[in-house]
């Protein structure tokens, strides 16, 4: 069954070609104010991105003191011959990968259990979970560098206190995985929410007779849950983990303000601070540029081959 | 073929028209007369009394300007690049007089950012008492760009009561340095025996000069990095033991920057520290004042001083400013030498006038160990642009880093950052 439904409007049968093209027609009229404000917040700034990667782009040049240079896919051959780079797009997609698993685990299965609980528990559940949600990254990183703080640190004094006294003093902040961990811990805890909301609006929204029709006809609970719910909720999942991809692999202002701009001696660098000290530190402009068309052509690769994939799977958008 | 077409067109856009370029000129002439002049200089850990001199300054300029008010905002010295950049990049966003760091000056004059003050200084009385080699920071191929501040040199802090009562003398050679700050570590294991960190970078430069070596040179106007040369490698390695677990760990210290360490020092979480003079007012508002001691950093040698860095910040007119003539003006007033006057009394910052510093000297105990190192001969980072982007990537910071963590050997990351540093330097 299809839980999109067929959206057609039911009007007077016409022949399929006119159709389209009022369709269409109508289409481009409804997308046009769309159109227009994504042309200029989007292409325009995504246009000086490419041109900007495309020249000798630095600090003399944006002020003006010193003349442009062409240099062509120059700063692109130059990115990608650069060891640093491939290191840091490894860490990047596996970072970002932890993150998305760890937020989409843990935001649907609380959205099992608010859709299970009583108002009570639920509505405290919702609020912790929307606290977390609003919390500025800023704030939220800092809250987090603060628990794990290796002399004052709520983490420390618990385990310490619990008896693991090598814990005391304990530098999280300090081994690259170690770092990285508790960065996606705050991460997954800022980000878990949006995937609990929707998962919950989407189990919510499961007629009950369906679950009924099924018990009927004898299917167990795991058979119901892996073969009614999650396949009905499929067009959610996806929307979640591409939203999901797209966040935590452009993140930012966790990496840079809980490692200190990307760790001891950069081992914490993921591609968005690495363009950031690229381009802003390093005042390469034109690098950095390159790094995020790189970074742009990566996203929307990923999510059309996702898209793809779960075309490929039965399901239509 | 509809698509052939469109990518001939977006190549012909990218390759069309180029990106924005800012674009001023040297002012003409005093530009206006009134309105509001914009002033930007450093935030400093507890800079009260530099707000309190800032502000009789302006008080005096107003009074003295009708029509015209001054409008100071401080900037935190890490976030300064972001800022600065961005008033190169738009003039109309440009403020009029900002105080920099010397090493940030041929950077920033590469990037057409401040004013040539040449011909206003050789109208400017005052300005013949500057001290020459000061006078020379302020330089770019002969021209002037700012008007030295104050100087900033650094010292060796110990703390006195430690000393005493572990029974310890105040080093003599850098590697008792080491030694000492171990045994004070053991002693007091809550303690760091010198706080000292990777992003210390002016505490590092000393190591590399004492023991000979340097990290760039300039042959034939084109710099190219001496990282790798024995010298520079042992004052590094020297630099890097001492982020270590029994002196200052790395998992606290290895992001350690030059203030941070200041500031454990004047939290009493330190038995030493390398400081600035302008450190000491900070110091003296922490937990350890009357509590410790200054000597010049030592060199190799019993009796050799390290060399120091000749640190120092400028006060420069924006080469967008629209208020050329008064923005001038402010500078005078506020580098002269009467504010420089109040700001050692407020601050404890070195003048850059001969006359006013030898009468300080006389009779300022507290500065000695400073002006002893001075005098031992003072040392620069590379006058280049370049310096100012090696600097904001911490290419050398990267390299303690690896050297201090065991990341990598002390030849494997000179290695690497000198290669960086090269291509920073257009080799």
């Amino acid at each position: 069954m299809t839980v999109v439904g067929e959206r057609r409007p039911a009007g007077p049968v016409t022949s399929k070609a006119t159709e389209r093209v009022g369709d269409g027609r109508a289409a481009v009229r409804y997308l046009l104010p769309a159109g227009v404000l994504l042309l200029a917040v989007l292409a325009y700034p995504l246009y000086q991105l490419v041109q900007i990667s495309l020249y000798d782009y630095n600090q003399p040049q944006a002020s003006g003191a010193a003349p442009l240079r062409f240099l062509g896919l120059d700063n692109y051959g130059e990115l990608l011959g650069d060891p640093q780079f491939w290191s840091v797009l490894l860490a990047t997609v596996v970072f970002a990968a932890v993150c998305v698993a760890g937020s989409l685990l843990v935001g649907t299965a609380l959205a099992v259990v608010a859709s299970r609980a009583r108002p009570i528990p639920r509505a405290m559940l919702f609020l912790a979970a929307l606290g977390a949600w609003a919390t500025p990254a800023m704030a939220g990183s800092y809250v987090w560098l603060f628990l794990f703080d290796a002399d004052l640190g709520l983490v420390n004094e618990v385990l310490s206190g619990l008896g693991f006294t090598g814990m005391e003093g304990h530098s999280w902040m300090y081994q690259r995985y170690s770092a990285f961990a508790v960065v996606a811990l705050e991460i997954i805890w800022c980000s878990f929410p949006f995937v609990m909301v929707t998962m919950y609006a989407g189990i919510k929204g499961i007629p009950a007779e369906v679950i009924d029709a099924a018990q009927l006809d004898g299917a167990s609970w795991r058979r119901i849950a892996t073969q009614i719910i999650l396949p009905m909720l499929r067009p959610l999942i996806v929307i979640a983990t591409i939203q999901s991809i797209i966040w935590d692999f452009k993140v930012f202002t966790q990496i840079y303000v809980m490692t200190n701009g990307g760790g001891v001696a950069g081992r914490n660098l993921v591609l968005n601070v690495y363009a950031y000290q690229k381009a802003f530190a390093g005042e390469e402009y034109g690098m950095g540029a390159a790094i995020g068309v790189v970074m742009t052509a990566l996203l929307l690769m990923i999510t059309v081959l996702y898209l793809r994939a779960q075309q490929k799977a039965g399901w239509s958008a | 073929m509809k698509r052939a077409a469109l990518l001939a067109l977006v190549g012909a856009l990218a390759i069309g028209c180029a990106p924005p370029q800012a674009s001023h000129d040297q002012p003409q002439g005093a530009g206006e007369k009134t309105g509001e002049l914009q002033v930007w200089l450093f935030a400093e850990p507890n800079d009260e009394p530099k707000e309190k001199v800032v502000a009789e300054a302006k008080k005096e300029f107003e009074a003295a300007h009708d029509g015209v008010t001054v409008k100071v905002e401080y900037l935190p010295v890490d976030g300064r690049a972001n800022r600065f950049n961005g008033a190169f990049n738009d003039s109309n966003s440009s403020p009029d007089v900002a105080e920099f760091g010397n090493t940030d000056l041929a950077g920033y004059v590469a990037s057409n950012g401040f004013a040539d003050l040449t011909d206003e200084l050789a109208k400017w009385p005052e300005a013949k008492d500057l001290v020459p080699s000061v006078l020379d920071t302020a330089k770019v191929d002969g021209k002037v760009y700012g008007i030295p501040w104050f100087t900033g040199t650094r010292a060796l802090f110990y703390r006195t009561d430690v000393f005493d009562e572990l029974d310890l003398e105040p080093p003599t050679t850098l590697p008792e340095v080491a030694e000492v700050a171990r045994a004070i570590r053991k002693a007091k294991p809550t303690m760091y025996g010198i706080a000292t960190g990777g992003k210390s970078l002016y505490s590092a430069l000393p190591y590399v000069w004492a023991y000979g070596g340097d990290i760039a040179e300039q042959k034939d106007g084109k710099w190219t990095a001496t990282l790798t040369a024995p010298e520079a490698k042992e004052g590094l390695e020297r630099y890097a033991e001492l982020i270590s677990d029994d002196i200052c760990p790395p998992s606290a210290c290895a992001q350690m920057t030059g203030s941070d360490a200041v500031a454990a020092f004047a939290a009493g979480k330190a038995g030493m520290v390398i400081g600035g003079d302008f450190n000491l007012p900070a110091i003296d508002a922490g937990a350890v004042k009357g509590k410790y001691k200054v000597v010049p950093l030592p060199g190799t040698e019993t009796g050799s001083i390290a060399p120091p860095f000749a640190g120092g910040n400028l006060i420069g007119v924006f080469r967008a400013s629209k208020k050329y003539g008064l923005a001038v003006e402010f500078a005078k007033l506020l580098a002269g030498k009467k504010y420089q006057q109040k700001m050692y009394d407020a601050m404890g910052t070195l003048p850059t006038f001969g006359d006013v510093q030898s009468k300080l000297v006389a009779s300022d105990k507290s500065l000695e160990p400073f002006v002893a190192s001075v005098k031992a001969g003072t040392k620069f980072v590379p006058a280049t642009p370049a310096w100012t982007k090696i600097d904001a990537q911490g290419i050398l910071p990267t390299a303690i880093q690896q050297i201090a963590t065991g990341e990598q050997s002390v030849d494997e990351a000179t290695k690497a950052a000198a290669a960086e540093m090269n291509k920073a330097f257009g080799g």
